[in-house]
């Protein structure tokens, strides 16, 4: 530690180098370049999956009706404008990986871990900027290959985003489970060594590469929650690697770790003696946490804006950081609840909503906490800081319902159900996007060196916020009348008949919410290149990462490395004139360091 | 024709928020200086914020009031009630708790809104408060967690008895079948195997060199007695699948190689469950959206849709492949008398493959 702090130390000298084309902008080494490379490709990705998720909503809205879109956008997947049922499925899956791993993994977290781990702890790059740009161009190689699964004859991976076998590992199961499958698996596994790289990195950069004074105690809470990501990803990915691998033993080379007695097409198959429910426990090993992988970044960015925005201090710091510390403790230990009814031994079901229903506590201490720092500040409602906020209301919606479907008894009637869709979506779909959307808000001044139109900011924030509960609210209803999701359309049950005009509500909301989505995009392109040009810190934030100059160079800072004498959250300290010190602001005579 | 109209609107609006930007790019040079919130954005953007925890609560009040009577079709069995009893007790919990939590957060953001010259309070910790709503969770959740426990133990512990009824649910891409133990109370051996023999007569592949299978029933239609503990045996012969029994509060994956089980005692009878008042109700509106896409159907020349009358479902609740949306099977529920008249029309195994 102490060489790699010397390093920091030293003036910036060999970092001047001629910078090509190719060398700044594709095969760059710069981590502020690569969370760009992230962002982009993160929300390009983005707009793929929700635009699925638009056709499924057509598709539930107005089942089994001609529409124009279907054609135009399906093809022969769509034959007389009706979406083909193998299909819906498709987009279920395809939509799920993407949203869950390309967008809210590898753009979330590979955007602002890559962006302010070096710039807030004071590091000129990450420890190793060949393996961060080599991990960049493997999660771009898995994008490739699991956008090019879309045009696959027999189509891409069908089985959920959860691959359960036998449906994935058997072609006869459906037609996803071909080549398609195939190029899933491949680009997942691609997409695991893209993380297990990223997250490597940031953790040796926390723990190496901070400045003279960033001691832990100091650190932001967005490296908090960067750092405790990369070790929850580095714990838990590779045993989804192993799931994958062995799934694709039992696919082509006929081993049986999870296949047994099959009898399909009016064929016994050879395999015996594997289970499948192995696999989801391998599965949900990662799966669960991944929740977090996904949560957690999300809230440390909230943490930070929530409290620059508040222009006090964020509440609890140490508590904070101990809840985020629990959470990624738990997270590991809690993957049964996906599995109360799979046949699992039902002890292991009470195991598993013990330790479930554990997460709620410092999970509600992080809600409080936040609400808490509002209370008596001087809040500048940035679109940032509405997000931020957005966020905290949708992770306490989804959360609680979380402790119907954490109970093992309650899961019964409710697991699979729409209901458990509105959860996840309200928890960790809806608040991580807010997260993305705060974070690039946020740090768009940084990232591009203008400024974001605060208006269309607000437009894209209100109508998000509005159509985010009009979607997600009504499905909890439906769920709770028992309607199965995954399902192409629900008229094979008269039954549920009086849900159909809930879903036409829901799905207006969601076309109008993916609607404003565009406005963003528009603001978020037209201000790269026509936006204001920003002040060095335009948010008068106190951490390091406004300190370095707005124009981007390898190794952040001109000279020496800012030391740090403080925390990050000195904000409207008394004794000072300006509502914020930074970080690099020495103590003054007589002033004491907060005891957190 | 409505699917068109409603295109054009989305177009509209979209076209609508396009201009809206053009209009806001267009007047920024003049009226805005920074992009950074102002009094007046905080202003406005903190009364909308109050907004908002109205809209919130006006949703969950409307939802409620429209929607209120899908939340749980009323129980149909013995465990049924204790479910349900633990589910309103965790729905008043979350909806206290989401009731103050929204209000403080979206208040807080209405109340203290930025103005300038004002200054934050510098307050960075309390241990009393952090310990207050860390307790709190705690005992709450704890209650919870020990009823939880104590009901899931009571569902989940499936003790063979003999008075019990033996069925077992046999899952396939895309449909279902139940196995009855007949006679003996004894399920027959099965495996994938002996699906093929017998011309195809097995089908549920039953081991036909185990007498316990001879008396074996096999059907396409489930039939339970009311007032009788049925204890579940799953089985699937090719992928996941998940009985999902909504009424009754019970589910179970079939999982192939294995069996799961699931045990509940079902309490009404179809014909009861159709007389009652929810449920007269519920199929009065059904019919009443049926009639209207009829009408539409009949106008294309297609045939009308048929009424509507209430059976239990046995539903597909783990994706299975293209007609997972359509794997069902009915339920009923009949007096014991019934179903024992019932089961003597039902041709045994031994019968089947003669």
């Amino acid at each position: 530690m102490s060489t790699a702090v010397q390093i920091n130390e030293e003036e910036d000298h060999g970092h001047h180098h001629k910078e090509t084309f190719i060398t700044k902008y594709v095969f760059s080494q710069d981590h502020k370049m690569i969370s760009k490379q992230y962002l982009i490709t993160g929300l390009f990705m983005g707009i793929i999956g929700i635009a699925m998720s638009l056709l499924m909503r057509l598709q539930l809205a107005w089942p089994e009706q001609p529409m124009g879109a279907m054609s135009a956008l399906l093809g022969k997947w769509a034959p007389d404008g009706v979406m083909d049922p193998n299909v819906y499925l498709a987009l279920v899956t395809i939509h799920g990986t993407i949203m869950v791993f390309f967008v809210l993994t590898a753009g979330l977290s590979g955007t602002f871990s890559n962006l302010l781990i070096p710039l807030q702890i004071g590091a000129r790059d990450m420890a190793s900027g060949l393996l961060n740009m080599i991990s960049y161009w493997l999660f771009f190689i898995s994008s490739v290959i699991m956008i090019s699964s879309l045009f696959v004859e027999a189509g891409p991976a069908a089985a959920g985003w959860t691959i359960y076998p036998p449906l994935s590992a058997l072609p006869q199961a459906q037609p996803g489970s071909g080549l398609g499958m195939t190029l899933w698996l491949v680009s997942m596994a691609i997409f695991i060594a893209s993380s297990l790289l990223g997250s490597l990195n940031y953790i040796v950069t926390v723990i190496n590469l901070r400045t003279k004074g960033m001691t832990m105690s100091r650190l932001p809470l967005t490296i908090w929650a960067f750092l405790i990501t990369a070790v929850i990803g580095v714990v838990s990915f590779p045993v989804l690697l192993s799931a994958a691998l062995l799934l694709i033993m039992d696919r082509s080379f006929g081993t049986s770790f999870f296949l047994s007695d099959i009898f399909i097409q009016g064929e016994v198959l050879h395999y015996q003696g594997g289970s499948p429910v192995l696999y989801e426990h391998l599965f949900w090993f990662l799966g669960h946490p991944e929740v977090y992988i996904v949560l957690l970044p999300a809230l440390g960015i909230t943490s930070e804006i929530i409290s620059t925005n508040s222009r006090k201090p964020i509440f609890g710091y140490r508590a904070m950081v101990a809840s985020i510390l629990a959470i990624a403790f738990l997270s590991t230990i809690v993957w049964g609840h996906h599995m109360f009814i799979s046949g699992m031994n039902p002890f292991l079901g009470s195991v598993f909503t013990f330790t479930t229903l554990l997460i709620a506590i410092p999970s509600a201490v992080k809600a409080f906490n936040y609400i808490t720092t509002l209370w008596k500040g001087n809040l500048q409602l940035n679109p940032a800081m509405l997000f931020s906020i957005g966020l905290v209301s949708t992770f306490i919606s989804g959360g609680l319902t979380g402790i119907i479907l954490g109970d093992s008894t309650l899961d019964i009637n409710v697991h699979d159900t729409y209901f458990v869709v509105a959860h996840f979506h309200l928890v960790m779909g809806i608040s991580a996007l807010y997260g993305l959307f705060a974070g690039v808000y946020h740090w768009f001044p940084k990232m591009f060196k203008r400024m974001m139109n605060k208006n269309l900011g607000y437009l894209h924030f209100w109508v998000t916020a509005i159509c985010a509960y009009g979607v997600f609210f009504p499905m909890h209803f439906i769920g709770m009348a028992g309607l199965p999701r995954r399902y192409y359309t629900n008229t094979a049950f008269p039954y549920f008949d009086d849900l159909a005009n809930i879903n036409v509500v829901i799905t207006v909301f969601a076309l109008i919410a993916g609607a404003v989505q565009l406005v963003f995009l528009y603001n978020f392109i037209h201000s790269i290149f026509y936006g204001k040009p920003t002040e060095q810190n335009p948010w008068r934030s106190n951490t390091l990462e406004w300190t370095a100059p707005i124009k981007h160079f390898h190794g952040n800072w001109e000279g020496k490395i800012p030391e740090v004498y403080r925390w990050a959250y000195d904000y409207s300290k008394p004794g000072y004139e300006e509502d914020f010190v930074p970080q690099n602001i020495p103590f003054k005579e007589g002033e004491e360091e907060l005891q957190h | 024709m409505t699917i068109l109209l409603i295109l054009t609107v989305l177009a509209l609006i979209a076209i609508a928020i396009w201009q809206i930007t053009k209009i806001f790019e267009l007047s920024q040079p003049k009226k805005i200086k920074t992009q950074v919130a102002d009094d007046d954005d905080n202003r406005w953007n903190g009364q909308l914020m109050f907004a908002f925890l109205i809209f919130l609560y006006a949703i969950t009040l409307y939802s409620f009031w429209k929607w209120g009577d899908l939340l749980l079709p009323s129980a149909s069995s013995e465990h049924g009630l204790e479910y349900d009893n633990l589910m309103w007790i965790s729905f008043a919990i979350i909806f206290f708790t989401q009731t103050i939590t929204q209000a403080l957060l979206h208040y807080f953001a209405y109340k203290y809104r930025g103005e300038k010259g004002k200054k934050a309070l510098f307050y960075a910790d309390n241990d009393r408060l952090e310990a207050i709503w860390t307790i709190i969770p705690v005992i709450v959740l704890a209650g919870l967690i020990l009823y939880g426990l104590y009901t899931w133990t009571d569902i989940m512990t499936v003790e063979e008895n003999e008075d019990a009824l033996l069925v077992e649910l046999y899952a396939q891409q895309f449909n279902w079948k139940a196995r009855y133990a007949g006679e003996d109370g004894v399920l027959g051996d099965a495996n994938v195997r002996f699906l093929q023999d017998f011309d195809g007569k097995n089908i549920v592949g039953i081991d036909a060199t185990d007498p316990n299978g001879f008396d074996d029933v096999v059907v396409q239609e489930l039939h339970l007695p009311t007032g009788r503990e049925v204890i579940f045996k799953m089985r699937s012969q090719d992928v996941l699948h998940s009985a999902y029994m909504p009424h009754f509060r019970a589910q179970m994956n079939c999982v192939p190689g294995m069996i799961t089980e699931f045990a509940f005692t079902p309490t009404v009878t179809t014909e009861d469950m159709r007389q009652t008042d929810d449920m007269k109700a519920k199929v009065k509106k059904i019919n009443s959206i049926r009639r209207e896409n009829s009408q539409e159907l009949i106008a294309k020349g297609e045939e009308a849709l048929e009424p509507y009358v209430f059976d239990y479902l046995l539903l597909c609740n783990k994706i299975c492949g293209a007609s997972h949306y359509n794997m069902q099977m009915k339920i009923v529920i009949e007096t014991p008398e019934e179903f024992e008249k019932w089961m003597m029309d039902q041709q045994t195994f031994a019968e089947v493959i003669q």
